[in-house]
């Protein structure tokens, strides 16, 4: 059956389909791709939240005028280091981190390696997502916790990040589907999974039905992402009445 | 009575340069234990700079803040937190936390001081019940009507058993058969709990209906202070008046200021009295009338003159216009009838 359909692809002006389906169809590729696909961009997202997370607060507790001020060089200092990180493009600065993926596992190609270089671009990305969500808070309620006899680590913990949760959320799933795709673009570098293959086979060797089938995938993944971050957005926020 | 509040000397300037703004200026109010008291004024009086001071959630650049004698400015913050227990605040907007339930809102100060769960959610009920909401423990404060976001508020405020209560505009965003029924409330807690409550509010009936004395702020001072019926029945104040009779003053409470009438008889015209007045008495004068010719560069005619309304003032802008030549003056005294 299999050679039939190839040979209507075939007749379609489709080269070789029949390599293509073969491969496709073998029970290890796609499995192993969406694998590789998502573990090591989600691998960096947990990373860069565990850096980015205590920046982006500090960032809104930190300024002037904010419920901790800390001193204006430090701050300066810091914007000035997410900002050069943001500007820098994905691809050049995964090259440029090279170095560091050794120093850290020895080596700089394969999925694993990728974690590094999604994890630098990213921290920066989620402090500034971070801040953004932490700065919808409204100064009124932070000032009664003050009122209250609240300390800085107790509004952090007790106010802002509970109070900001549904929007930290949203952060989170943008965050994610950002670095996945940071982690389909490290496909062309040495990464794995379906960017890899898209990029390897598809485009570089021309097989269109293994590139269209990653794309779709891709696609896919990043609904059931978005789906899943908006649910739980939604079902965390006591604002919204009607659900 | 004991003062449980003393603001001694507090000023307070924001901004710098052109923009500097002196939100208080040298207030003093020494508020008394069991008392309701009430801070009024028109926006940007410094109401709310000013109420902000007493839990230092603002600080002000001098004076000093006592409770129960105690000088709060001179605490580190970790003391100053302890005392914040003791001084809550309910405000404008409620400030409720979205994301906790009602219950969950009135536990959040039992639970900063460690109370144990079960215990903190035990008082809340009662807390709940203090304020007649006790079928809302479990909604959310987007399910909750003004009031009763404030009553919350005001049970949250009442949970670590304060000894005064801050309400800054409490009642500002609220119809006025909800104000009318917050501030029994806030009546209640006064009488029964014995917390000393201070309101700030621009709404003069909120004073007249719970406050025992007030004080009105202009512009960073203290104007008046005092028995509500005191100030409000009998403004002495030009900022006083201007928020009781927000309308102009009624006839018989128009200032009684002595007004005397000046003849010039031929003195030379290019000699301005009431300037060269402002200038060497210091003394502003009120030109009610006036009736001048120049003749040949004399002054020939009459004016009419409200004198100051403070005495000292009055008599020296008497004497000085007295003694003046080519210039005779007498007193009117039936103006005002």
């Amino acid at each position: 059956m299999l050679e039939n359909i190839a040979a209507m692809l075939e007749a379609w002006g489709i080269r070789n389909p029949l390599e293509q389906l073969e491969f496709l169809l073998d029970p290890s590729t796609l499995p192993f791709a969406i694998w590789e696909t998502l573990y090591a961009p989600l691998a960096a997202t947990v990373l860069a939240y565990v850096i980015g997370l205590p920046l982006g607060i500090l960032l809104v507790t930190g300024e002037e005028g904010g419920i901790h001020p800390l001193p204006k060089a430090l701050m300066n200092v810091l914007n000035t280091i997410i900002n050069l990180l943001r500007s820098i493009p994905f691809l050049i600065l995964m090259v440029l981190v090279f170095p560091l993926s050794r120093l850290i596992l020895g080596t700089a190609i394969g999925t694993t390696a990728t974690i590094i270089p999604l994890t630098v671009a990213a921290a920066p990305y989620v402090a500034r997502l971070v801040e953004a969500s932490l700065r919808e808070m409204d100064r009124g309620v932070i000032e009664a916790a003050q009122s209250m006899g609240c300390s800085t680590w107790q509004i952090v913990t007790k106010v802002l990040l509970p109070e900001c949760k549904p929007s930290l959320i949203n952060g989170a799933t943008n965050a994610t589907i950002t670095i996945l795709g940071y982690g389909a673009m490290a496909g062309s570098i040495g990464g794995g999974g379906l960017g890899s293959m898209s990029l390897m086979r598809g485009h570089g060797r021309q097989q269109f039905i293994v590139l269209y089938v990653a794309v779709i995938l891709l696609v896919v993944l990043v609904q059931i992402i978005q789906s899943i971050g908006t649910a739980l957005c939604v079902k965390t926020d006591k604002r919204i009445t009607h659900k | 009575m004991e003062p449980i509040i003393e603001m001694k000397n507090l000023s307070k300037t924001f901004g710098d340069g052109s923009n500097q703004v002196e939100a208080l200026k040298h207030v003093n109010i020494s508020v008394e234990k069991g008392e309701i008291f009430g801070i009024i004024g028109l926006s940007g009086a410094g109401k709310s700079t000013l109420v902000r001071c007493i839990n230092l959630l603002e600080r002000p650049d001098s004076g000093e803040v006592l409770f129960h004698g105690m000088n709060l400015m001179a605490m580190n913050e970790k003391e100053l937190r302890a005392q914040r227990k003791k001084i809550t605040m309910i405000f404008q907007h409620f400030n409720l936390l979205d994301q906790r339930t009602s219950l969950e809102n009135i536990c959040f100060p039992l639970e900063l001081v460690g109370t144990p769960k079960k215990e903190a959610r035990k008082r809340a009920m009662e807390l709940l019940e203090t304020v007649g909401l006790p079928d809302k423990a479990d909604a959310y404060p987007v399910q909750l009507s003004g009031g009763q976001k404030q009553r919350i508020a005001i049970a949250r405020a009442l949970a670590t058993n304060p000894e005064v209560l801050l309400c800054d505009e409490a009642t500002s965003a609220l119809d006025p058969k909800t104000t009318r029924e917050t501030l029994r409330l806030l009546q209640d807690i006064n009488r029964n709990l014995g917390v000393t409550v201070i309101i700030i509010t621009h709404d003069m009936k909120v004073i007249e209906e719970i406050c025992g004395r007030v004080a009105i702020l202009n512009h960073g001072v203290v104007a008046e202070i005092g028995k509500v019926e005191n100030v409000f029945s009998k403004p002495k104040t030009e900022a006083g008046r201007r928020l009781v009779y927000p309308d102009g003053l009624p006839n018989e409470l128009l200032p009684k200021t002595k007004v005397i009438r000046v003849a010039f008889n031929g003195g030379t015209a290019y000699q301005p009295l009431i300037a060269s007045l402002a200038i060497d008495c210091g003394v502003k004068v009120n030109i009610l009338g006036a009736d001048t010719r120049n003749i040949d560069g004399k002054a020939f005619g009459t004016m009419l003159l409200g004198l100051p309304e403070d005495e000292n003032e009055a008599a020296n802008a008497l004497a000085y216009i007295t003694s003046q030549k080519d210039v005779t003056v007498e007193e009117v005294p039936d103006y005002h009838a």
